[in-house]
């Protein structure tokens, strides 16, 4: 397939849209000639940043504020004329979104795309990131590829505000029968753990639900965030919003210090990103050696309060 | 209120994984329950509890074990349906998720459950297509949830916090791991497993035909990181660490 109209899906976001959607639509129009914004809620206020990132016309879906976006975006999107390719961000709604395109349109759609080229083909990782995988549509009809945060750099093309243009949600049935009730916002100190330049991560080797507290300590002392492996996301010490890996938050910061975490493969696709990797672990043969820049063998509940200790002395 | 919960059988994931010609996942050996999976079926067990209804695992794949499928019956799952085709090995998110949708209409429950994703394929696609197959209401990422007569209340994970969501029934939910705490299952759990009903069915006993419509072109090694220095250690690992964050600028 020859991409020639590419359509991003732009998830709304305080002042704008999120920053994977803008990595996306950056992308976007390096590959194709003619790039459309799709977008819903507030989002006809934001065609000067849309156009501003490559996107001539912005297509705004009325997606009632008490809704979830996924099924009345989708139906939008597949009720007109399409695209030749519809590229999501990696996200809750926008797994929804793709999901539900797909099943309307009986047409495939291609997830954790690291790349995707003008030729249709996107690149994916699998075994923990040490396989890429170049996948592509066989059938004639549009793609649908649901891209993972940081693969593209968001860069503005100093382009003209996108031309706004309402798309109908067609009848939904039972579809949209559901609504948000309350929205709870999680407090948060410092940088967020997508954007921050350092990140402290605890894995099972903190030992206990209070072993983090030191982990959160050590972000704040290193102006960065705090983050988590999946075991103990699971048992409930950590919300799942801190989770660094496959199934949670990918980040690339200047810095990623691994505490207590062994690099299970599902870890290592968040994260292998950083530009360096400190690891602290009691086990000398655990994997986050391998690719880790610097090496501590020794017990987190020591090493960190010490280098807490240090850093504190440090900011005196 | 009857729940089916949409499980998947999985090579054990710690050992090694390979490929094989078509580079599809090998799946040899013993077939476990996805992990991710158990917490669907410990959410449907209990909700089903207090509601006298009854709990259906659907599954799609392998059927040569059925490690995983009694692991769920050993929970307390009544019966299990799963679909196995040689036609199906390597299908698609789509093409799971209609066959997922046909056998969960002959079973018509109040009630779908789901991992967020399966820890193997890891599309996170599936729920929000068996939804909309289906043409139900789906809330995925739901982090805890409570039912009440015809509608369900989920917190549902969001960018900043959590969302409280009411969604009416039947619809599809995909929970994340840690909504509730999953059971080992008991000595007589297990027993009873053993002589409860697992429906092995094909795809011509759907109906179905597949779309399929995506190929993989090549599977190639990643560039790898290097290892740099290792230390154990002695008592200096502070030092070492802030002198590390110094040399990188950081500090």
């Amino acid at each position: 397939m020859t991409i020639t109209n590419l359509w991003v899906v732009l998830e709304p976001a305080e002042n704008g849209f999120t920053s994977t959607s803008l990595e996306l639509l950056s992308h976007a129009r390096t590959i194709a000639s003619s790039v459309a914004g799709v977008t819903w809620g507030t989002g006809n206020m934001q065609a000067t940043l849309a156009g501003e990132y490559g996107a001539t016309t912005l297509f705004c879906v009325d997606v009632p504020a008490q809704a979830l976006p996924g099924a009345a975006v989708a139906a939008a999107i597949a009720g007109g004329e399409l695209p030749d390719l519809v590229l999501i961000p990696t996200s809750y709604d926008g797994r929804d979104i793709a999901g539900r395109l797909s099943a309307r349109l009986r047409r495939p759609v291609l997830t954790n795309a690291t790349n995707l080229s003008a030729d249709g083909h996107t690149e994916h990782q699998i075994f923990g990131g040490t396989r890429l995988v170049d996948a592509h549509f066989t059938t004639p009809g549009v793609g649908i590829v649901v891209a993972r945060a940081k693969s593209f750099v968001a860069s503005s093309s100093g382009g003209a505000p996108a031309t706004v243009t309402p798309l109908a949600i067609p009848d939904l049935g039972r579809r949209g029968e559901s609504s948000i009730t309350n929205r709870h916002v999680e407090e948060q100190t410092g940088p967020k753990l997508e954007e921050a330049s350092v990140v402290v991560a605890g894995g099972r080797g903190i030992g206990e639900v209070t072993g983090f507290e030191i982990i959160e300590e050590l972000a704040e002392l290193l102006h960065g965030a705090a983050g988590a492996s999946r075991a103990i996301v699971d048992a409930g010490w950590v919300p799942y919003s801190l989770q660094v890996g496959q199934t949670g938050k990918t980040v690339k910061p200047d810095v990623y210090i691994a505490c207590g975490i062994s690099g299970a493969t599902q870890h290592m696709v968040g994260m292998k990103g950083s530009k360096v990797i400190i690891a602290i672990n009691k086990d000398a043969d655990a994997p986050i050696f391998q690719m880790a820049d610097l090496g501590i063998v020794g017990d987190v509940k020591t090493v960190l309060p010490a280098l807490a200790a240090a850093l504190r002395a440090r900011s005196k | 209120m009857n729940i089916v919960v949409c499980v998947k059988q999985i090579p054990d994931p710690s050992a090694p994984q390979s490929l094989d010609e078509h580079h599809n996942l090998n799946r040899l050996g013993k077939l476990l329950l996805d992990e991710a999976d158990t917490y669907g079926v410990e959410m449907a067990l209990q909700l089903a509890e207090v509601s006298s209804g009854e709990v259906v695992v659907v599954s799609m794949g392998d059927a040569t074990d059925l490690t995983g499928l009694r692991t769920a019956l050993a929970m307390g799952a009544a019966r299990a349906v799963v679909v196995a085709d040689p036609t199906l090995r390597g299908a698609n998110a789509l093409d799971t998720a209609a066959v997922l949708s046909a056998v969960i209409s002959s079973v018509s429950p109040d009630l779908v459950l789901t991992a967020t994703e399966s820890s193997d394929g890891y599309t996170g696609t599936v729920p929000a297509q068996i939804a909309e197959f289906l043409g139900w209401p789906s809330v995925t990422f739901a982090k805890s949830l409570s039912a009440s007569e015809n509608s369900l209340t989920v917190s549902r994970q969001s960018e900043a916090g959590y969302d409280e969501v009411t969604v009416s029934l039947p619809a599809v939910v995909s929970v994340t791991a840690g909504v509730v705490e999953p059971r080992y299952a008991s000595f007589k759990g297990i027993m009873a497993a053993k002589s409860k009903s697992v429906e092995v069915k094909s795809l011509s006993d759907l109906g179905l035909t597949l779309n399929q419509g995506q190929a993989i072109s090549a599977v190639t090694e990643a560039p790898s990181r290097e290892a740099g220095e290792k230390f154990v250690d002695d008592g200096t690992a502070a030092e070492k660490i802030i002198a590390f964050l110094e040399s990188v600028k950081a500090l």
